[in-house]
């Protein structure tokens, strides 16, 4: 125990991908809301010449909130969690600490690198895997130092037993390897032939198993990392910060395999109505709805977690975060497998409404998780209290009415696009044109650049609440057992 | 038998050998819980009390501090 008092968790990587989660989210939303803008207003897209239309910009957005907000703050929390609930410190291997300084710094080089690549136009034209190949073998070697973090924690923990955050993270590195090794697959065709452009590539498949596997991967990305590392951060930081332990471990036992066993199978509901096996899109949409129980008995775990404490909704703004975060999580995992029923993707399938499910469960389930962590981290990887509580507050409700401007006026977009593409008149022909669903959908697409404003906003007020907690907050004598201290 | 027969048989039989499966994963968490061979609850203290100093909730026998003893 002697050697113990002295010793401290070691914080250097988590705080270096804190402020790299903070750096790719405002660069990742302001894209965002420039792309939304473009879409209401068209004239916006010439004003950068081709740098700034939306082709461009529409993957770079994608990839920035995933590969770099998401990502670091998967890394962030990684850092900050897996020493806490294994008791050990990253500072009692040399080794382990080396690798994560190789890992934060190939991947913030890969990071930008890989934004320069999408804004000058080399893509592999898949989407979430738009990476050209040199760049896709950066982002292998960032993940295998990943492994080795995470396994080598693992390797020299005191606590015999893996915590539930544990089994997430671990899935995370497992699915992401795999499913991006095989969707990446493909030829350097300068390689090859000798001709063309040294980054271009063509796929190893063709046709519908290329789609296959697309979107094998495509939806794996949002199980892998929009949802698998987030439900690993609430697991820890909703029972730390709220002092209440976890409402039933078995249910979260039953709950992670359930989701391990059914996640990868819903890909294919991307694909209905399109040329590949009926019985593959009938699975997909099946596996869809079946995903429905592991996804809320995850959430009702959380929420059952505050029984008997929801005074502390009013007492902790951060609970309030988290709480709202796992609600929007229930939402769009029963708004997902409603939409892979067959008959309703007959109106949803490439509408806004797609769009507006993927925004109500991002800007509401994920995000609102990672800056929760980040705030309930802040304080005690710097020792000093959080700068404003009132700024929290309003940041708070600014960002949900955001969330709830963005999925609802989705919703009567993507709605109405899909009812007048379908309508037609007494003699079968098409009552529309294309326009005339533009002209229709302009006022939800300003509203929806609004909606990217105000939460852009307050993600601003986000990054400055954390930059003046770094900076010139109340220094904290003690760390605080569990509710983060603001001032 | 025609195919589309035999996936009706495989798709009933696969589905019970899942609920199966779903419902002797519970039987089994409630069950060795109850004879006193695992508690699962315990762990949720790994979350709760996780400062360094702090007891684990279950000892790794091969920690660096008995590495470091030796």
């Amino acid at each position: 125990m002697q050697s113990n008092a002295a010793l401290e968790y070691d914080y250097s990587i988590a705080k270096l991908f804190t402020y790299t989660t903070i750096l790719f989210g405002i660069l990742g939303m302001i894209v965002g809301t420039l792309i939304a803008s473009q879409l209401a207003f068209p004239e916006l897209n010439y004003l950068l010449g081709e740098y700034g239309t939306f082709s461009r910009l529409r993957p770079v957005h994608t990839t920035v909130v995933i590969f770099g907000f998401t990502l670091s703050g998967v890394f962030a929390t990684f850092y900050y969690v897996a020493q806490r609930v294994l008791k050990v410190s990253m500072a009692e291997s040399k080794f382990l600490m080396v690798i994560g300084k190789i890992h934060f710094w190939l991947y913030f080089v890969g990071a930008l690198l890989a934004t320069i690549s999408l804004l000058l136009g080399f893509t592999a034209g898949k989407e979430y895997a738009q990476y050209e190949w040199p760049i896709d073998i950066v982002i292998v070697i960032v993940w295998v130092l990943w492994g080795v973090s995470l396994f080598g924690i693992i390797g020299i923990r005191r606590e015999k037993s893996l915590y539930i955050s544990l089994w997430y993270y671990i899935a995370c590195f497992l699915g992401v390897a795999m499913l991006y090794l095989f969707n990446n697959m493909e030829v350097p065709t300068a390689l090859v032939s000798g001709y063309g452009n040294i980054m271009h590539s063509v796929s190893m498949y063709s046709g519908t198993n290329d789609a296959l596997v697309q979107w094998w991967w495509g939806h794996n990305a949002v199980a892998f990392v929009f949802t698998v590392p987030i439900v690993a951060m609430i697991y820890y930081f909703l029972p730390k910060e709220s002092g209440q332990a976890i409402y039933s471990y078995k249910l979260s036992l039953l709950s992670f395999w359930g989701l391990m066993f059914v996640y990868l199978w819903a890909g294919s509901h991307h694909l209905l109505y399109s040329p590949v096996p009926d019985w593959m899109q009938t699975m997909g949409s099946i596996f869809s709805i079946v995903l429905i129980l592991p996804s809320w008995g995850s959430a009702i775990n959380m929420l059952l977690t505050m029984k008997g404490e929801w005074n502390q909704l009013t007492e902790n703004p951060l609970i309030k975060f988290m709480v709202l975060a796992s609600t929007f999580y229930m939402l769009s995992t029963l708004e997902g497998p409603i939409q892979a029923i067959k008959s309703v993707n007959a109106i949803a399938h490439f509408t806004d409404w797609i769009p507006g499910h993927v925004h109500d469960g991002v800007l509401g389930w994920v995000v609102f998780m990672i800056m929760a962590a980040i705030f309930h981290m802040t304080p005690r990887m710097f020792k000093r209290e959080i700068y404003s509580r009132k700024l929290l507050e309003s940041q708070f409700w600014l960002q949900t009415v955001a969330v709830v401007l963005y999925f609802t006026s989705m919703w009567i977009a993507g709605i109405t696009q899909g009812m007048m593409w379908r309508a037609v008149d007494e003699y079968g022909n098409l009552m529309y044109s294309f326009i005339d669903t533009v002209t229709v959908l302009h006022p939800y697409y300003a509203i929806r650049a609004l909606s990217g404003v105000l939460y852009l906003v307050g993600f601003l007020m986000f990054a400055f609440n954390i930059y003046k907690t770094i900076t010139a907050s109340k220094r904290l004598e003690e760390e605080p057992q569990f509710k983060t201290p603001m001032a | 038998m025609e195919i589309r027969e035999l996936q009706a048989y495989a798709n009933f039989f696969f589905t019970m050998f899942l609920v199966f499966l779903l419902y002797g994963y519970i039987v089994h968490l409630y069950r060795s819980e109850k004879k006193g061979e695992r508690d699962y609850e315990k762990y949720a203290d790994m979350a709760l009390h996780d400062e360094i100093s702090d007891a684990p909730v279950d000892v790794n026998p091969k920690t660096l501090d008995k590495k470091g003893k030796e």
